[in-house]
C-alpha cells in the first residue's frame, strides 16, 4: 500500500501528483487500532482515522474535510473507486461499510472511524473475480468501465438486502419478506448507479446471473 | 469546503454542550448537509458527529404514544422502511421512505436528519444568485425565475421552495410528533405537522427547532383504520425528487367514507396537510366523484409561478388517485 504510483492523471496535474505525494507520506499503518481520540470532547484540527479497507487495517492523519473517497484514491492510492458527481447522484464511488453500500463521496473518512470497508479492489483480482465481477464480464455489463466498480460494489451490498427482506418501492407487497431478484426490483434498487453509456441490460443480466435468478 | 473541527460526542448531554459553540453544527447521515459544505451553501466551523449516538431503536415499549411507535432520530430511512412494524402498521410510511433517494443514500440518511433536509431549489444552491433563504434580504431568484419545481401552496414572495422530504409527508398524515431535547435537558414534543414552517418573511427560518435542540426520536400514534397509499410523481420513475406527492388514507364504512389523510409533498415550504379537504370526506360516498373535488379542496389558494403552473392540476388529479387507491385497501 505504500507503494508509489505515478499514473498519467497524477503527472498531467502537478497539483494532483503534489496530492498523492502528500496523501502517501500520510499513510502510516500500524496493526492496532487507534485509541478513540475522537469520542473525547477534544477538538482536532486533524484527525486520526483507524479503519479497515478490504481487510488491511489503516491509519491516517486527515483534514477532517477529506472525504472516504478522497482517503480511499488520494491517501490509500486505492483507484477503483470513481469520483464521478462528488454528490451522491451518480454511484461511481459505491463501497460496501460494514457490509452496507454508501456513496463513499456523501461520508467524511473521520465519521467511518472503526468501520470495515470494502472496494472493488477487495472483492477480487485479476486472478480471481468476485462472482460478480465474473458476471459483468460474461454479459458485457459496461461500455466505458467508469461506473463499473460502482456498479458491481452496489449490487453485490443490493443482493445482501434482498436476502435480508429489505422492500423496494416496486416490492409489490410489503409484508411479504421473500424478495426476488427479479428485473424489475433490480431496476429500481440500482437506480442509485448511473452508467452514461446505457449498458444497463446487460447490467441486469449480470445481477440476475449472479444472483441466481436468470431466466431461460 | 470550509475548514471545519470535528468531534463525536459520547452521549446527546456532550452533543448538546459541543453544539452550543458558535458555527457548530450536528451531522449525522450528512447526505444533505455534506453535499451543501462542498458547494458552501453551509459552511460550519464545527462538526458535532451524532451518527453513534444510542438514538437507532424502534421501539413499541415505554415511552411511546398508546399503540405507537418510538424511531430513534438515528435510525436510518433504509431500516425504518424495513421494519416489519412499519410496513405492517404504517405502509405510507415505507412506502414514501422507499420512493426517496437511492439505496446507497437510504442506508446513510437519519430519521432525524431526512426532516432537516434542505430544499433542492437550484437557486439555494447556486452561490452567485440572490436567495433568501441562503442569504437573507437578498432576494428570491426562483419568483421570477426558472420555478418548475417550486411550490404552489403556501409560498411568499421571499420565498417559494419546497421541502423536498417523503418522509415528512407520510409523517405529517399519520399525525406524528417530533421529539427535542435541548442543552438544559429539557424535552419537548411538536407535532410533524407543525415543525416546519410557511417561508413568510423569513424562509431562512425552517423549523420549530430552537438553537442547539437535537430531534431524539420521531412518535407515531397508534395507527388510524383505513387504507394507506404514498403516492409519488417525479420526471423519472425511479431516483428523483417529487414533482408532487401525496400521502393519503382512506376508511370506509361500506360505500360512505369514515375518516380520511391527505397530506401533500412537492408543493410547498412544508408537508402540507389538507385538513378541509379530508373534513369533506367523511361521510361522504367513496367514489371518483368525491376523490376529484377533494383533489380541489385540497388544492383550494394555490397558484402557479409560471414553469409551475402545471402542478396544481397535477396535484388535484394525485389526491384523487391517492384517495381512489386507499378506498381501496387491497393496495399497499
Amino acid at each position: 500500500m505504500t507503494d508509489f504510483h505515478l499514473t498519467r492523471r497524477d503527472v498531467l496535474g502537478s497539483g494532483a501528483a503534489l496530492s498523492v505525494l502528500q496523501g502517501n507520506a500520510a499513510v502510516a499503518q500500524t496493526g492496532k487500532p487507534s485509541p478513540a481520540k475522537l469520542d473525547t470532547a477534544s477538538r482536532t484540527r486533524t484527525a486520526i482515522v483507524t479503519f479497515k479497507v478490504n481487510g488491511q487495517q489503516q491509519r491516517l492523519d486527515l483534514d477532517p474535510r477529506t472525504t472516504l473517497l478522497d482517503a480511499l484514491r488520494e491517501h490509500l492510492g486505492l483507484m477503483g473507486t470513481k469520483k464521478g458527481c462528488d454528490h451522491g447522484q451518480c454511484g461511481a464511488c459505491t463501497v460496501l461499510v460494514n457490509g452496507v453500500r454508501r456513496n463513499a463521496c456523501m461520508n467524511l473518512a473521520v465519521a467511518r472511524d472503526g468501520d470495515e470497508i470494502v472496494t472493488i479492489e477487495g472483492l477480487g483480482n485479476g486472478e480471481h473475480l468476485h462472482p460478480m465481477q465474473a458476471a459483468f464480464v460474461r454479459h458485457d455489463g459496461f461500455q466505458c468501465g467508469f461506473c463499473t466498480p460502482g456498479q458491481i460494489c452496489s449490487a453485490v451490498g443490493m443482493l445482501a438486502e434482498l436476502r435480508r427482506g429489505v422492500p423496494s418501492a416496486v416490492t409489490p407487497n410489503l409484508a411479504s419478506s421473500a424478495m426476488l431478484a427479479e428485473e424489475t426490483e433490480i431496476r429500481e434498487r440500482m437506480s442509485g448507479n448511473v452508467c452514461r453509456c446505457a449498458a444497463y441490460p446487460n447490467i441486469v443480466a449480470a445481477i440476475r446471473d449472479a444472483a441466481g435468478t436468470a431466466g431461460g | 469546503m470550509k475548514e471545519f473541527t470535528y468531534q463525536r460526542p459520547a452521549d446527546a448531554r456532550a452533543a448538546l454542550r459541543a453544539a452550543g459553540q458558535a458555527g457548530a453544527k450536528f451531522i449525522a447521515g450528512g447526505t444533505n448537509l455534506l453535499d451543501l459544505m462542498k458547494v458552501e451553501v453551509e459552511a460550519p466551523t464545527h462538526l458535532v458527529d451524532i451518527s453513534r449516538l444510542p438514538l437507532a431503536e424502534i421501539s413499541d415499549g415505554r415511552g411511546v404514544l398508546e399503540g405507537g411507535l418510538r424511531i430513534g432520530a438515528m435510525v436510518s430511512n433504509a431500516d425504518l422502511a424495513a421494519d416489519p412494524r412499519v410496513r405492517r402498521r404504517y405502509p405510507m410510511l415505507a412506502r414514501a421512505l422507499l420512493a426517496g433517494a437511492s439505496a446507497q443514500l437510504r442506508n446513510q440518511a437519519t430519521t432525524g436528519g431526512n426532516l432537516l433536509q434542505r430544499t433542492r431549489c437550484y437557486y439555494f444552491y447556486d452561490t452567485s444568485t440572490p436567495c433568501n433563504k441562503r442569504s437573507p434580504g437578498t432576494g428570491c431568484s426562483a419568483l421570477n425565475g426558472f420555478n418548475r419545481i417550486h411550490a404552489v401552496l403556501g409560498a411568499s414572495d421571499a420565498c417559494i421552495a419546497v421541502h423536498p422530504s417523503d418522509m415528512a409527508v407520510a409523517l405529517a398524515a399519520l399525525d406524528a410528533e417530533v421529539e427535542l431535547l435541548a442543552a438544559n435537558g429539557r424535552t419537548r414534543r411538536v407535532k410533524a405537522t407543525d415543525f416546519h414552517r410557511l417561508p413568510g418573511t423569513t424562509p431562512q427560518h425552517e423549523t420549530d427547532l430552537e438553537n442547539g435542540e437535537l430531534i431524539t426520536a420521531v412518535l407515531l400514534p397508534s395507527p388510524p383504520a383505513g387504507g394507506q397509499v404514498y403516492r409519488k410523481v417525479r420526471d423519472r420513475a425511479s431516483y428523483a425528487f417529487a414533482l408532487v406527492s401525496v400521502a393519503a388514507l382512506v376508511e370506509r364504512d361500506g360505500d360512505r367514507i369514515r375518516n380520511a389523510r391527505i397530506a401533500l409533498g412537492g408543493v410547498a415550504h412544508k408537508p402540507w396537510r389538507a385538513q378541509s379537504a379530508e373534513q369533506m370526506l367523511i361521510g361522504a360516498m367513496a367514489n371518483a366523484e368525491t376523490f376529484r373535488a377533494a383533489g380541489q379542496a385540497a388544492l383550494a389558494g394555490a397558484r402557479g409561478y409560471g414553469h409551475n403552473d402545471f402542478k396544481v392540476a397535477l396535484a388535484q388529479r394525485t389526491v384523487a388517485r391517492a384517495l381512489a387507491d386507499a378506498a381501496n385497501p387491497r393496495k399497499v
